[in-house]
């Protein structure tokens, strides 16, 4: 049983990473193409057009990534999560299948149209295309934070008493007070990952001497809307689902924050330490104090519930995996500003694009967003524990009853050879594309 | 309520065994009869194409079973474990054979990918009609061994097969020689649709040998329905009940049966479109006819002691299929605008499209 849980949990952990690798490319991209393709639109520059199809290409890479990778998300549900689809699937199974009708079919028959289609439909047409697939990228974010928030925050249901969650109010589902920031949060870190990869593929093309024009323009972009982005993950919407957890999910506060003992007054903020559970501290910390009183409730002295505070049953049951995604999040969240917040100093004083040695920090900041954004996720969902709703059902009553361990260990092991040739050829594919670069080849 | 979903659902799955089914079926023409490079790469088009978008409906027909009909969706998916990942496996094969195969111009490498993309939309075709097999013949709900349950009564777990190889065994497996059948039909069927996509869409050098392909394919797939027909009726005595108690039903079938007569006339017909509906037809009623076989049941349960899955047994609730009723409405509307504007950009053959480069 034990077995059996941890490998289910395992292959949905692995898989939702590596998929995850792709839709947060794809969803901040979209934005950025149509951002090209509308500046093509206003100031008829070829180039702005040519960054629009350029991006269009490793989107649509990515978009087959997301879709082959996607389907065992939601196959698994069933196949591995049966129990909890059986319960909760009169709920979460609304804003799954609402995915579907309403964002992906937007998505993929407008994507055909962008790629195919543009001496067919005119520059207008083509800019709606994109602006389409824009829109039907978010929407899929904006119903898969609407299945998740239920799960961390359940509104709108009732409980039968078979144990069977039925839906009591549809709207409650998008009206939840967890949607709207975890949205938002989630689309701009999205926003941070596209543009570190414009900045990066900009940074890479000066360096190499390389189409610069493209270059120039890729980094001014990316730095600009990378810098944008990135300070308001952090700020407001950061600091809004901070709040939510702290109000929704206190013993999940506590555990990522790594406070252990609950201070009299106000509490610390932990920049750096290794949470020892043997002990129940924090080893080799480094804190400032009152700071997180004042961050969550704007009061230096309000006193914060520690994990002292709370049953062992209700704290998450990784408590050091949590702390550490949390802290590694926002390290890097605010490292992003600093470097972008340089970056843009040296674009306005028109030094950046001579600058090297900065130009080899973006372009191999690269996988960093991805780990941000990656760990973000690891944040929600570990914090989530022991439940799957937050809560109400806990996660070892979720999962098949009829799949035995060694079943899930041996599709386990063919995801992960699998994947790591999909990645593989991933890389490849993009590396061909961004070698080729934007320029339009003279046949 | 219950009948509405389940009638929207089976509605999603046939358009998703249409649409994806053609370019299964075109998968396994490429496998077998395109031999020059240039066909294999318009006709390796021709589904790389769409694949993607006529995937979403199998994504959008999992999230609907989902919310309709959730104990289903969890016993079902859990029960067919292993074949529903070894399907996702191949769904991934399938895809980076065709996104793959033209990145790069060595030969080897195309070759790769073809089989890739060919071996993998067989088997595909081959899974998809032995879980028809599976969901006809029904499973050992609850587990039970010597009368008595092991699992709850709506959970099973289903090996790949049982020693016997057959569907009359007390615990059948994926895979007997009922579920064969049903396999084998579905890929003679898909190839058919596929070969008809193929001389709908493409200007290949093989489009007139296709059509003989098709009267070939089609005398086979003749032979196999009524021999499965034949077995059915041991495998499931009762099979024809729901057609004898509600007569008009008959029009499943006979949409099935247009489809086989008509596609005996493929050589003279003149018209590619024409050929491409008659092989529509044929899945169309094969699947509507196997579910109004069964209904209202979704899962039949080989032994006793478990009732077997039924659309009012495993319903999500009343206020949620109906809120649900109402997005859909407006969802079929929006992708039913753009499916036209998709076929106003993209019909006719695809030869001359930019793709992959």
């Amino acid at each position: 049983m034990e077995d059996m849980l941890f490998y289910d949990r395992l292959q949905f952990a692995f898989t939702i990473t590596f998929h995850y690798i792709f839709p947060q490319l794809t969803m901040g991209l979209s934005l950025l193409i149509v951002y090209f393709k509308g500046k093509y639109l206003i100031n008829n520059i070829e180039e702005y057009n040519n960054a629009a199809k350029f991006f269009m290409k490793i989107f649509a890479v990515n978009f087959t990534m997301g879709v082959v990778t996607g389907i065992p998300m939601e196959f698994q549900f069933g196949t591995n999560w049966a129990k909890f689809s059986e319960l909760t699937g009169g709920i979460i199974g609304q804003t799954l299948a609402m995915e579907g009708m309403f964002s992906f079919f937007l998505e993929s028959s407008f994507l055909a149209l962008f790629i195919f289609g543009e001496k067919l439909m005119g520059q207008k047409l083509h800019f709606l295309t994109g602006f389409l697939v824009f829109l039907g990228s978010w929407a899929s974010g904006w119903f898969i934070l609407a299945t998740n928030a239920w799960m961390q925050h359940p509104v709108g249901y009732e409980i039968l008493d078979n144990g069977k969650y039925v839906l009591e109010n549809f709207s409650a589902l998008f009206s939840n007070p967890w949607l709207l920031p975890a949205f938002l949060h989630n689309q701009l870190a999205s926003v941070v990952t596209s543009s570190f990869v414009v900045a990066s593929i900009g940074a890479f093309y000066v360096l190499r001497n390389k189409q610069t024009e493209y270059g120039r323009l890729f980094l001014k972009t990316g730095v600009v809307f990378g810098l944008i982005s990135s300070l308001l993950v952090a700020f407001p919407t950061g600091d809004w689902n901070a709040k939510n957890v702290a109000k929704y999910q206190p013993a999940s506060f506590a555990a990522m924050e790594g406070i252990f003992e609950t201070e009299d007054a106000g509490a610390e903020i932990v920049l750096v330490g290794q949470p020892n559970m043997v002990e129940k501290k924090l080893d080799n910390k480094i804190a400032v104090p009152n700071i997180l009183s004042f961050l969550t409730y704007q009061d230096w002295a309000k006193q914060i519930q520690g994990m002292d505070q709370f049953k062992k049953e209700e704290l998450p049951d990784n408590i050091p995996a949590l702390y550490y995604s949390y802290h590694i999040m926002v390290g890097l969240g605010t490292i992003f500003i600093g470097i972008m917040a340089l970056a843009l100093f040296f674009l306005w004083r028109k030094k950046l694009y001579n600058s090297k040695a900065l130009l080899w920090v973006i372009m191999f900041l690269v996988p960093f967003p991805y780990i941000a954004n990656i760990t973000g996720w690891y944040t929600a969902e570990l914090g989530r524990q022991p439940y799957l709703v937050y809560g109400l059902l806990k996660t070892s009553e979720g999962i098949s009853p009829t799949v035995s361990s060694g079943n899930t260990l041996f599709t386990l092991l063919g995801f992960v050879a699998l994947y790591m040739l999909l990645g593989l050829l991933f890389l490849v594919l993009v590396g061909k594309t961004i070698n080729e670069g934007p320029k339009p080849q003279t046949h | 309520m219950e009948v509405f979903w389940y009638i929207i659902i089976a509605i999603v799955l046939a358009v998703f065994f249409i649409l994806d089914g053609y370019d299964f079926g075109t998968g396994i023409i490429h496998l077998f009869f395109a031999k020059d490079e240039k066909d294999k790469e318009v006709i390796a088009k021709s589904a790389g194409l769409f694949w993607d978008s006529n995937e979403v409906w199998l994504v959008t027909a999992g999230g609907m079973l989902f919310m309709a009909f959730p104990t289903f969706y969890a016993s079902a998916f859990s029960g067919f474990y292993l074949p529903l990942i070894l399907v996702l496996w191949l769904i991934i094969f399938r895809a980076i054979g065709l996104e793959f195969r033209s990145q790069f111009k060595y030969q080897m490498w195309k070759d790769i990918w073809d089989a890739s993309f060919g071996v993998s939309s067989l088997l595909l075709a081959l899974f998809f009609g032995i879980a028809l097999g599976n969901v006809v013949r029904g499973v050992n709900l609850g587990g039970v061994e010597n009368g008595v349950s092991v699992y709850e009564g709506h959970y099973f777990f289903l090996p790949l097969w049982d020693s016997s190889f057959s569907p009359l065994s007390k615990t059948p497996g994926v895979i007997d020689w009922f579920t064969i059948i049903i396999g084998l039909i579905s890929v003679v069927t898909l190839a058919i649709h596929g070969a008809n996509w193929v001389i709908l869409k493409t200007n290949s050098s093989i489009n007139s040998k296709l059509k003989n392909v098709i009267f070939k394919l089609n005398i086979v797939l003749t032979a196999l329905t009524i021999f499965s027909l034949m077995i059915w009726q041991i495998v499931n005595p009762n099979s024809l009940d729901n057609f004898i108690d509600k007569p008009y039903l008959i029009v499943f079938p006979m949409i099935y049966l247009t489809g086989l007569i008509g596609l005996f006339f493929i050589k003279k017909i003149k018209k590619d479109i024409y050929g491409f509906v008659l092989s529509t037809l044929l899945i169309l009623g094969g699947i509507t006819s196997s579910l109004a076989s069964l209904f209202p049941v979704l899962l039949p349960s080989v032994n006793t002691v478990n009732e077997p899955l039924t659309i009012y047994n495993t319903a999500a609730s009343e206020y949620g299929l109906s809120v649900a009723l109402n997005w859909g409405i407006i969802g079929f509307i929006l992708l039913f605008v753009y499916m036209i504007i998709q076929k106003r950009l993209m019909g006719g053959k695809i030869d001359k499209m930019d793709y992959g480069h």
